[in-house]
């Protein structure tokens, strides 16, 4: 058999690895996703529109997105920390650390939700600490972007790890016999070449961040117009039974998740060429 | 390709000693108050009532269905996604074809995906007001509020890890071993056994191993398609929110803790595959 449209190659198995992989991704996340779009299409654009601008609707969105913002810019700047420390460090218990980053990523989304809302209420080892000076962070904006910094910890240190990995001493070495001090070097040399990555991890952080549920609805406490997120306004739509109400929603964030991720990958690209 | 050894006092040149010790802190702190905290809590508020109690609630009956219907699905849901990584693996890797950035954006689709939306989708085709709800209906097929449901949309959001990590793997071995296995007359099942396996079973054991984390982990898409019907439609996860729900704290961290040991083993086990598949690449250079 001759199939026209790939490069020959003497290796079998083309037809059936390449078919059962485009007939297993449609149909288990392109015709469903597919559906979706087809679904809110029938709502019609006027009430679409006032579908995704009802104003807790648009506080929803205020909340994910400044959450998701913040949170990522946390985990930027820890995670910058933790991954320098973590590759040009030695120190006991590094291994263990390392290995510990990955946390957010193993453990399950409840799980994490309802012990960070234990650990930061008002009884709990850290909420008490707080409430003694005033603060409290269950049931507020606050809480929810501390949920988003806990499931997007990994992400600025796993894409940052490699890169520092392989940054070249002798660069470093150059710059400083050169006369830089320690901060001049790190700023001029060895931050423009993290810088790429560095984003990529922020924004990362950032898209998990805007359709995360689990963690967050414990620790948000839902109050309308204050703490709710919008993966949380979809399924309060659909427990309502309120379908096109909630693919409405839908649509909004997954075209937003989609943006971002060809901003990624764009990002990725200019990476792979300031490499090369 | 070779990546320079680096001692300890290569690595610490540059920064002074203050700082140095200073970011460590910084770094640590950080972790212990958003990772060690959390995970200690999990066990703390588990144990709050004594052992007797932490046996009981690990034990009775609504607990153990929750676990099994865990196990069942990701027990379907990660040899189906593994057989796909394979396949997309072998057709990326090893021909070249047109379309093949896309195809491989296409498989990262479902990690840009809420996990509510992942279980929405579903609901708007198997639903009852669905495009396919009304005749599964009549015929007798339950998909939404049961387990055909629970495994879709757990397939649906773990569907990327296995193809996610063993494409690059795959990549990286290149092709020349397998054409020489054909050209020697090896069929297509011997050289992927023979000569391709070998190469990339520490990716394919760490896909496989983050694929099984999330299937059993998984929250927000299940409960949507679930319908919180106990003892028959409740994983692990939403037998934790149930109980968290009706303020039986220590129970639900009873249960909580059996997810979290889950994830503590996860952990190990990337790191032991890590550490093994470092040691190899070692080996073999």
């Amino acid at each position: 058999m001759k199939i026209p449209f790939k490069r020959h190659s003497v290796l079998p198995g083309f037809g059936l690895t390449m078919g059962f992989t485009l007939f297993y991704l449609s149909v288990v996340v392109l015709l469903p996703l597919t559906t979706l779009f087809l679904r809110s299409s029938t709502l019609g654009w006027r009430r679409f529109w006032a579908v995704v601008t009802t104003p807790n609707v648009v506080a929803s969105y205020k909340l994910t997105f400044g959450a998701s913002l913040v949170a990522a810019l946390v985990n930027a700047a820890f995670g910058l920390v933790v991954a320098w420390v973590l590759v040009r460090y030695r120190f006991p218990g590094r291994r263990l650390f390392d290995a510990l980053v990955d946390l957010p990523f193993a453990l399950p989304t409840a799980v994490a939700g309802i012990t960070l809302t234990t650990l930061y209420a008002p009884s709990g080892w850290i909420g008490s600490r707080l409430a003694a000076h005033g603060i409290n962070v269950v049931f507020t904006p606050a809480g929810v972007t501390l949920a988003l910094t806990f499931i997007g910890l990994p992400f600025v240190v796993r894409t940052l790890q490699p890169v520092i990995e392989s940054l070249d001493l002798e660069v470093e070495e150059a710059a400083a016999s050169l006369g830089a001090g320690r901060l001049k070097t790190f700023a001029r040399v060895i931050l423009p070449t993290l810088l790429p990555a560095w984003i990529t991890g922020f924004a990362l952080a950032f898209a998990r961040a805007l359709g995360e549920y689990g963690s967050v609805v414990f620790i948000a406490g839902n109050l309308p117009m204050k703490t709710e997120i919008s993966a949380l306004l979809i399924m309060t739509k659909l427990e309502a039974f309120d379908y096109a109400g909630a693919t409405a929603l839908a649509v909004v964030m997954l075209v937003s998740s989609f943006v971002l991720l060809l901003g990624i990958n764009r990002l990725e690209s200019w990476t792979a060429r300031a490499g090369a | 390709m070779t990546r320079r050894e680096r001692g300890p006092s290569a690595a610490n040149q540059g920064e002074p000693l203050a700082v140095r010790v200073g970011l460590i802190l910084v770094a640590l702190a950080y972790l212990l108050l958003f990772l060690m905290m959390p995970l200690l809590a999990v066990f703390t508020e588990a144990l709050r009532k004594g052992w007797a109690a932490y046996v009981h609630a690990v034990s009775e009956p609504m607990a153990w269905s929750a676990l099994k219907l865990t196990l069942i699905t990701a027990g379907v849901a990660v040899p189906l996604n593994l057989v796909f990584g394979v396949a997309a693996a072998w057709a990326v890797a090893k021909f070249d074809f047109p379309g093949k950035n896309v195809l491989v954006s296409l498989i990262d689709l479902p990690f840009a995906v809420s996990p509510v939306i992942s279980g929405l989708v579903f609901i708007l085709i198997f639903g009852r007001t669905g495009y396919l709800g009304p005749w599964m209906q009549a015929h007798g097929f339950k998909v939404v509020f049961a387990l055909p449901g629970l495994v879709l949309a757990t397939v649906f959001v773990t569907f990327p890890f296995v193809a996610r990590e063993l494409i690059p793997v795959m990549q990286a071995a290149g092709r020349e071993e397998e054409e020489a296995a054909r050209v020697l007359g090896a069929s297509g099942f011997t050289i992927f056994r023979r000569v391709t396996l070998p190469s990339v079973k520490w990716g394919m054991l760490f896909g496989v191993i983050l694929c099984n984390a999330r299937a059993m982990g998984e929250f927000g898409a299940v409960s949507v398609v679930s319908g919180h019907i106990r003892g028959k439609t409740n994983t692990l996860p939403l037998h934790v929110e149930i109980l968290y729900g009706e303020y039986n704290y220590q129970a639900a961290f009873a249960a909580a803790s059996l997810l979290a040991f889950l994830a503590l083993v996860t952990l190990v086990a990337k790191s032991l595959v890590e550490w093994r598949s470092g040691r190899r690449q070692e080996g073999a250079s």
